[in-house]
């Protein structure tokens, strides 16, 4: 990179060693005296026996792991379904003109509601309130509900998402677009969305760890799944280590998402010219 | 910044990992102290001297007083409303302080035997999570129908049993299972339990379903779902089961009870090593020996001999 570090390509740059090893020495002294503080505390003896025991923590986790087939089964289901209503209430509001007013109007207020109220509320008045309604079966799999109450929620924040993206697209691009014959759905269809869905992976992807997260909401309609399997197990057990089981499954599975999403965000960020060179030349293939 | 967190990452997995390291080997000595103590508990009860459990020598969360732990709110027919239907705040539904309920009469009968006057008596609200959480306790026992079991008692300390009580099962009152006598016609429905109950070991213990049962956080949510018909039946211990049916839900009914094997038994929660724990283990002791607790089932309990047992 510099011209000191090619002179010196034969042996280790000095100030390069003498940073590791401070960053080495640092990360050593702040996690040791963190873990020594936290270990030495009064009541860790006690914190320990009751989050981090090791027989109750491989006792439950095969279960825990069983149980977190369903978390997978819902947040899986309700991506897809979130993809697809997210876009179409997006596509609703971006839609110009007087006669589209009660779309955008139905759009928007669909939005602002869902984000207002918090989702255990809404999968708890679809999980108790629908079955009351005796208009479906009573033995519907309360999972669908759970599938349902995070569409809803989540496909209003992935709306805005899509609608952030979408006026993200230069209006110059639909104006091509419609000179060149395209109808308004059709320049929506081949020209913007196309453009904005790829702008918009990595903020869409955020909304998706959180509804991973949130799949375990669905256990407050009786649903067992893994963080009701951990009440249980915790409440069998009298110990609380189950739930840091699920902490972990959650960070082994989520945090590969969450440095994808980073690198997703690194790499636009240093790629934006090649993309603006590439948009064209799809155009170009209209 | 990705490799702050993965340093990060790297130093939560290996405190973790050291935690439970460490763990493995003071968790069994604790574990196996634990039960050794449950099995040394009634001579451990017999020989605490009455000096050692005299009032003023007693160690109480606050001097003088002896406080009483159960969650709010409180359901008969553990505990009651005042006469005329009032309440002592924060207190819903039932009021734990008036001695009135199986379980507000043998806290103030514990508390008799232990030299407490009726007015020395408090009552807090204690969650039931939080009666075993770790750390120190804010009550001096906690009487909420729970049910001992081994792996409970190595975080608290569980008192003799103060009664012993099987688990039933509510249904509708339209439902086939309200006509079901034994327990292999039970197999093909779903069924609700409180999470974290003896009640819901008791579905795949006793019952084993074909079904998933469904678990919900409190005994009204499932029996909420009981009336929506999304489950089948609701197992709960015979004393809740006969609240819910009197008072909670008017079309339901008790199909049976559960009985066989050893009916789980309520215990006092104490914090682990509370210097009350032998205190009121002998004053348990001496109460169903003198027939006293009986008398408060038989008072308060009555129907756990009308209730049908199902056969298997």
């Amino acid at each position: 990179m510099t011209s000191a570090g090619r002179a010196q390509r034969r042996g280790p740059d000095p100030r390069a060693v003498r940073s590791s090893l401070i960053a080495l020495v640092s990360t050593v002294v702040v996690f040791g005296g963190l873990a020594w503080i936290v270990v030495h505390a009064p009541g860790w003896p006690a914190v320990q026996a009751s989050f981090f025991n090791r027989e109750v923590f491989e006792e439950s986790l095969p279960g825990l792991l069983d149980a977190f087939v369903v978390n997978i089964e819902l947040f899986m289901t309700a991506e897809v379904l979130v993809l697809g209503f997210g876009l179409l209430l997006a596509i609703m509001r971006s839609l110009s003109g007087p006669v589209f007013l009660p779309i955008r109007v139905m759009s928007n207020a669909y939005t602002d509601i869902f984000r207002a109220i918090p989702g255990v509320l809404v999968i708890f008045v679809l999980g108790f309130g629908i079955p009351g309604l005796g208009l479906v079966d009573p033995r519907t799999d309360q999972r669908l509900f759970g599938i349902l109450a995070l569409t809803l929620v989540y496909s209003a924040y992935v709306s805005e998402v899509y609608r952030a993206g979408i006026e993200s697209i230069h209006p110059s691009q639909e104006a091509a677009a419609r000179s060149l014959g395209l109808s308004r759905l059709q320049s929506l269809r081949f020209v913007i969305v196309p453009q904005a869905v790829r702008r918009v992976i990595p903020p869409l992807l955020n909304d998706f760890i959180g509804l991973q997260k949130d799949t375990v909401l669905v256990s407050f309609i009786g649903v067992v799944e893994i963080f009701r399997y951990a009440q249980i197990e915790s409440a069998a057990t009298y110990n609380f280590t189950p739930y840091v089981a699920v902490a972990l499954v959650f960070i082994v599975v989520t945090v590969p998402l969450i440095h994808l999403v980073d690198w997703l965000v690194a790499r636009d960020r240093g790629g934006a010219r090649p993309r603006a060179a590439a948009t064209p030349s799809r155009l170009g293939a209209l | 910044m990705r490799k702050t967190t993965t340093t990060l990452a790297i130093g939560l997995i290996a405190i973790f990992a050291a935690a439970c390291g460490s763990t493995g080997g003071s968790a069994s000595p604790a574990a196996s102290a634990a039960s050794g103590g449950a099995s040394n508990a009634p001579s451990a009860a017999a020989s605490a001297s009455p000096a050692a459990c005299a009032k003023d020598s007693l160690k109480t969360a606050t001097a003088g007083k002896l406080t009483i732990g159960t969650d709010n709110p409180a359901y008969p027919p553990y505990f009651a409303p005042n006469t005329g239907g009032t309440l002592t705040k924060p207190w819903k539904i039932s009021d734990p302080t008036n001695g009135q309920g199986f379980e507000s009469a043998v806290g103030f009968a514990i508390a008799d035997r232990l030299g407490f006057a009726k007015s020395d008596v408090q009552w807090i609200v204690v969650p039931f999570a939080n009666s075993f959480a770790a750390g120190p306790k804010t009550f001096d026992f906690d009487l909420n129908q729970v049910a001992y079991n081994a792996q409970r008692a190595q975080n608290v300390d569980l008192s003799e049993g103060y009664y012993f009580g099987n688990q039933s099962l509510v249904v509708l009152k339209t439902s086939p299972l309200a006509k079901a006598t034994t327990i292999a016609a039970l197999k093909d429905y779903v069924y609700g339990a409180q999470v974290g109950t003896t009640s819901y070991d008791a579905i795949a213990a006793v019952i084993a379903p074909s079904k998933k049962a469904l678990v919900y956080d409190t005994n009204d949510l499932a029996i909420k779902a009981l009336g929506n018909k999304t489950i089948d039946g609701v197992i709960v211990d015979l004393p809740t089961a006969d609240y819910i049916t009197n008072v909670q839900v008017q079309n339901a009914v008790i199909a049976g009870q559960f009985a066989g094997g050893t009916p789980e038994h309520f215990s006092a929660v104490l914090a682990k090593g509370s210097p009350l724990t032998d205190c009121v283990n002998s004053a348990i002791a001496a109460m169903t020996q003198d027939g006293t607790l009986d008398d408060l089932a038989s008072t308060w309990l009555p129907f756990q001999d009308t209730v049908p047992v199902f056969k298997p």
